[in-house]
């Protein structure tokens, strides 16, 4: 494999990496929303989160992205093909997230927020300062495991004509006509991709043990 | 003529699309799972020095997209002589991906074996085999009921990224039928509504399978 075969791989890496991580950013926070929202039982809207969590994690990702990018102009939405990818795997992710969250929500000491209530504060206040905090420490292998689960299904968007670090290998493949070792390659640099999602993950769980938690 | 109606006219390139699927997932499930339960047997410890390789081959297996495995597989073995056609290297590479994180979710659940068991075994003259395949392997399989549905519904997923290496399943024939006749939307939420209606299938079997369980005491471990 020549240099700029290597090139191609890289900016392949580069393009999974910067779509899984604003799709991931995205997908934490509005599975929180969603979460919370849940949390408040409003009667119509949870029946139609639960739907909507219930068919997003039903779905395949391939499907989802060509059916966002496909029948987005009939929408009226003119979305460019990193704008659908990351559509695509934010939607996936955040019905994910939003049940992880609703776990933590749900394993949450009780104490602690009849403490909060018996102290005057409000319920804003509880979930900003105590419930938060705790929450993000305790949910985040789940989250963490989902995140990589999501950079696992990132190759899913290569149908929709992204090219990520999967679909380059064709590409490099179609000049070479040597598959396999870009092929290894990308493999390698996948793994290395979720080793250091894993050793973030670990650089996390240690700060937060110096919390005493 | 409405669109539902164009695809109503369609609708055996759905089914056929629709078996497919469920084809290459049954079998590739299949073989996983017996794939899992052959590392989880290999596993079991005499051969120390089989234990490394393996535990290296699940681990890249779960950190390796399962695309990758599937190029490897259509893409990356012709040049080692070995040619599947895209449906068996398709069927092949979910049941040895699948097969490994089976593998992982069942060596979790052998940790925590209760020891006395295996004891009380050999007092009993039980061979290795019929030990692992009487006694392990059925209350390791009951008890880590819900991840493995969990995982066969990620199996069933990854079906859809067989559309890449060009099989024929369910989301080849939406793309086909909304590149015919310019319907994405319709097409598409049919195709998701299949994967939704297999999904909850297979969730109330999981469910009948623990009612199963309980019924044979597999819960009162």
């Amino acid at each position: 494999m020549n240099t700029s075969a290597w090139q191609m791989l890289l900016e392949g890496a580069w393009t999974t990496v910067w779509i899984s991580a604003v799709s991931i950013a995205i997908g934490v926070v509005a599975g929180l929303v969603i979460a919370l929202i849940r949390l408040a039982r409003i009667p119509i809207v949870d029946q139609l989160l639960v739907l909507y969590i219930s068919v997003a994690r039903a779905t395949p990702l391939v499907t989802l992205a060509l059916f966002i990018f496909l029948s987005a102009p009939d929408l009226g939405l003119d979305l460019n093909r990193s704008v659908a990818g990351i559509l695509a795997l934010t939607l996936n992710t955040t019905a994910f997230n939003a049940e992880i969250w609703r776990s933590a929500f749900r394993n949450f000491s009780r104490e602690q927020s009849e403490a909060a209530m018996a102290t005057g504060m409000t319920p804003w206040i509880t979930f900003r300062r105590i419930m938060l905090p705790q929450m993000v420490i305790t949910s985040l292998p789940g989250l963490v495991n989902e995140m990589s689960f999501l950079i696992k299904g990132s190759p899913a968007i290569a149908v929709i004509g992204i090219v990520d670090l999967t679909r380059v290998t064709n590409r490099i493949s179609a000049v070479t006509y040597e598959p396999l070792p870009p092929i290894l390659v990308a493999g390698a640099l996948y793994m290395a991709i979720i080793g250091c999602l894993v050793w973030l993950q670990r650089l996390a769980e240690r700060r937060a043990n110096r919390l005493a938690m | 003529m409405s669109n539902w109606d164009i695809l109503w006219d369609e609708r055996a390139q759905f089914w056929s699309g629709f078996l497919s699927t469920l084809e290459i997932f049954g079998l590739s499930i299949v073989g996983a799972f017996v794939i899992g339960c052959s590392l989880l047997y290999l596993l079991e410890g005499s051969r120390k020095r089989l234990t490394m390789p393996l535990r290296i081959f699940i681990d890249a297996m779960r950190m390796l997209p399962f695309l990758i495995l599937a190029y490897l597989l259509y893409y990356g073995l012709p040049s080692v002589g070995i040619r599947l056609d895209a449906w068996w290297s398709g069927v092949g590479a979910l049941a040895v991906y699948h097969g490994a994180y089976f593998a992982e979710i069942f060596r979790g659940s052998r940790l925590t074996f209760p020891p006395g068991q295996i004891e009380a075994a050999k007092a009993h003259g039980f061979t290795k085999g019929k030990m692992f395949f009487r006694l392990i392997l059925p209350q390791v399989i009951m008890q880590t009921r819900p991840l493995l549905g969990n995982q066969l519904i990620y199996a069933l997923k990854d079906t859809a990224f067989l559309v890449i290496i060009t099989v024929s399943e369910l989301t080849a024939a939406a793309n086909s039928l909304s590149s015919t006749y310019f319907i994405p939307t319709e097409a598409f939420i049919v195709v998701i509504g299949f994967y939704w209606a297999i999904s909850v299938t297979m969730e109330i079997i999981i469910k009948q399978c623990g009612r199963f369980s309980a019924k044979r005491g597999f819960d009162n471990v």
